[in-house]
């Protein structure tokens, strides 16, 4: 099998699970005819109908409302937000009516939404967000954000399978930029399990989506200095995979989380907390984090630039970290 | 249209409008004995557009339900008992005590949707249960209902569209009992009458009197058969009053006496007791036999209601996940190998016979013949072809109001211009 993009990995865990499974639909702006802004759902309509597939207006309300709705009547639709951006326009749906469901009257909503993410491709402040942590923040969705393609395809899977909202972010500057062999059989990956990348003995970096990669190139330069890395790719945000993150920082007894969110109140905050409730007398050093600025996504290249964390913002705190 | 209604029916409807009234009453009771917990939203005055409404539906059908559409819940087969305890927070009403008031629904058996408290939000998701109905060669009709406030909403709006678009089954029912809390009609919405926010999605609406049970259920059903026949959305506005003030805490005093005054001499159950003496479909001993009976189901319900505990604490932090506990498994009424391919696919192209121009009576006429001739997206079997243009729009960009009536095709109730300040 030749190796596959991303995006392409994603395409076909929506075109196998439909293949699969009539219950499962498709539904946003643009996704049939045009096959979606970024084409994830190209050839859709053309296999499985406009009755499967459903271009909208704009209106992302209705889009997640008409979803639940059809997830009532046993259905599985995956909800496309052209960018997640656009997911604030159905901030209600979503952590009122979709989130509260299952817990207030005992109704499931197996439904994915799913969008293009993240910063790195001059999308300025409209077309960059990293919304995780508004949704981590609701009980009863589950927030998955994966770094390969073969975690897209396999975690896509098992969300459209999921009894569960689940919220699918899909980081666009990995979408053509990484490519990978896939099995040729249908897989899943679990939700709500983090894996190693990387096995070191001196410190762990926890982190998730396109900063996974940057932390595996700057693995590789602290290698070269003698400082053995160990990374923890989350996949799942919620449930956080606790276990996980605590048995690695026992093994290298110093965390560094790494995300491409904003600072403040973003996963990092989270997880430190975490290693100091389950981990604090393993810890040999502070907690230290790398994330973004505490600003909205600027537009123009050196802004943009200066705002998301970089490989070299590791290296420094990796090694400020190292030398404790 | 007339849908006639046998005596047994007549009956019926006045059977779920008391009982509506009565358990009413007997909350507010409750309320000022502090067994209520939390706030009361009273339904007084408004029995019969809930009742008449979801008295035109089918045991098929789906509802959502607003705060104060308990008569639709009974209709639906809710037990008194059930509101009792969802008021009353305890274990064994339907949310176990997670949430209250009509907040409660049941998927498999019953078809209700629960409200939540943003409104408006039940009009993409009735919607969406609508076009999945029709999906699965169900046949359902989905209905909601919103107060004239929710028709302020995005949410309303959004949904409204999109069902428009979709040509869904669904029947909005927009309650205009005249205040949002304290907001009159008039400092929410720029129009006379709510029906008119039909006209923007091109889709028929009707104006009924809220207070008469038999006419709100004659414009309902016509609507539901509308629906049924795949003709897309109806709103329905229903001129009624809120009798009370918004929760039982709120003594209504920004409403003018008069304008209560007006109403009470409308009430809808004092109004439908004189029609059934009048048509002779009753008497003096049927009456009190109706009113004895649901003294004592209340008078049960309540007991069953004190005697439930209120839920263990440790169940806060349950239920958040589907871990299992539900089988989720689609109703189909139709053979799933029209949805998957090759019975499935089709052309992926957009029949545009509109272009858009200023000219727009020529163009189309230009293009009316072509657009007969192409058929519906190139797609493969009959049904398909007709589900495919339900499910897109028709003809995609040609609005089907230019062939139906855009407005009112059975009747406008009264204007109820009397009342308004």
């Amino acid at each position: 099998m030749a190796p596959v993009t991303m995006l392409e990995a994603i395409r076909q865990a929506i075109f196998e699970e439909m293949e699969r499974d009539p219950a499962v639909v498709a539904i946003g702006e643009d996704i049939g005819v045009y096959g979606g802004a970024f084409k994830v759902t190209a050839g859709l309509l053309e296999r499985f109908g406009w009755e499967r597939v459903i271009d909208t207006p704009i209106s992302e309300t209705a889009i997640i409302g008409a979803a639940v709705g059809m997830s009532y009547q046993g259905l599985r639709p995956i909800a496309e937000l052209q960018f997640i951006d656009f997911i604030a326009c159905c901030f209600n749906q979503i952590t009122n009516f979709v989130a509260k469901s299952h817990y207030r009257w005992g109704a499931p909503v197996p439904m994915v939404m799913r969008g293009p993410s993240g910063g790195g491709v001059h999308g300025g402040p409209f077309h960059s967000a990293n919304p995780e942590m508004y949704f981590v923040h609701t009980p009863g969705l589950k927030v998955i954000y994966p770094s390969t393609a073969y975690d897209a395809k396999g975690l896509l899977k098992s969300a459209i399978r999921d009894n569960n909202p689940v919220l699918f972010l899909e980081h666009k500057f990995l979408y053509r930029r990484i490519k990978e062999e896939l099995p040729e059989d249908d897989y899943t990956v679990p939700i709500g399990k983090a894996i190693v990348r990387r096995e070191g003995r001196d410190l762990t970096i926890v982190t998730y989506a396109a900063m996974m990669h940057s932390s595996l190139e700057a693995a590789e330069t602290l290698a070269k200095e003698g400082v053995d890395v160990e990374i923890v790719d989350l996949r799942t945000l919620l449930p956080l995979d606790k276990e996980t993150i605590l048995q690695s920082v026992k093994k290298t007894n110093k965390l560094l989380i790494v995300h491409e969110d904003t600072r403040t109140g973003g996963i990092a905050g989270e997880i430190a907390a975490v290693a100091c409730e389950g981990a604090f007398e393993d810890l040999d050093g502070p907690i230290l984090r790398v994330t973004a600025k505490d600003s909205p996504v600027p537009f123009s290249p050196p802004l943009e630039e200066r705002f998301l964390p970089n490989v070299n913002d590791i290296l420094s705190a990796a090694r400020e970290l190292a030398a404790y | 249209m007339s849908y006639p209604l046998t005596r047994d029916q007549h009956l019926e409807l006045y059977y779920y409008m008391k009982l509506n009234r009565m358990l009413d009453e007997q909350l507010v009771r409750l309320f000022r004995q502090n067994k209520v917990v939390g706030g009361l939203y009273s339904n007084l005055g408004q029995e019969a557009t809930s009742v008449g409404t979801a008295y035109a539906l089918e045991k098929r059908d789906w509802i959502a339900p607003m705060i104060r559409n308990v008569g639709g819940l009974l209709v639906k087969g809710y037990k008194p008992a059930d509101i009792l305890m969802q008021y009353m927070a305890r274990y064994d009403s339907p949310t176990k005590g997670k949430d209250g008031t009509s907040h409660f629904g049941d998927l498999k058996g019953r078809h209700v949707v629960s409200p939540i408290s943003m409104l408006g939000d039940l009009v993409p998701v009735m919607t969406g249960v609508a076009i999945a109905g029709r999906y699965l060669g169900q046949n359902i009709v989905t209905m909601t209902w919103v107060g004239d406030g929710a028709t302020s909403t995005g949410a309303f709006h959004e949904g409204l569209n999109f069902a428009a678009t979709q040509h869904a089954p669904l029947v909005l029912v927009v309650e205009n009992n005249q205040w949002a809390y304290s907001t009159p009609v008039a400092k929410q919405v720029p129009i006379h009458d709510l029906a008119d926010r039909a006209k923007a999605y091109g889709i028929p609406s009707a104006i009924v009197d809220g207070n008469d049970v038999v006419a709100v259920y004659q414009a309902t059903k016509e609507a539901v058969d509308r629906c049924r026949a795949g003709k897309g959305p109806v709103l329905i506005e229903a001129k009624t009053m809120r009798m009370k003030g918004h929760a039982q805490h709120d003594p209504a005093e920004y409403v003018p006496k008069k304008m209560f005054e007006y109403w009470e001499a409308r009430d809808p159950i004092v109004r439908y007791e004189k029609y059934l003496t009048e048509n002779n479909l009753w008497d003096e001993k049927t009456k009190s036999d109706f009113v004895a009976r649901i003294e004592k189901e209340l008078n049960d319900a309540l007991e069953v209601a004190e005697k439930s505990p209120f839920p263990p604490p440790e169940l806060a932090e349950q239920g958040v996940y589907c871990d299992g506990c539900h089988t989720i498994e689609a109703e189909w009424k139709r053979s799933k190998k029209e949805a998957m391919p090759p019975q499935s696919s089709v052309k992926p192209e957009w029949e545009v016979t509109d272009f858009g121009g200023f000219d727009l009576a020529s163009t189309m006429a230009k293009q009316s013949a072509a657009a007969g001739a192409n058929g519906g997206n190139g797609a493969k079997s009959a049904r398909t072809v007709a589900a495919a243009q339900k499910s897109t729009g028709k003809s995609n960009g040609r609005p089907e109001k230019l062939k139906v009536a855009a407005r009112v095709p059975f009747g406008r109730g009264p204007k109820g211009k009397e009342g308004r300040k």
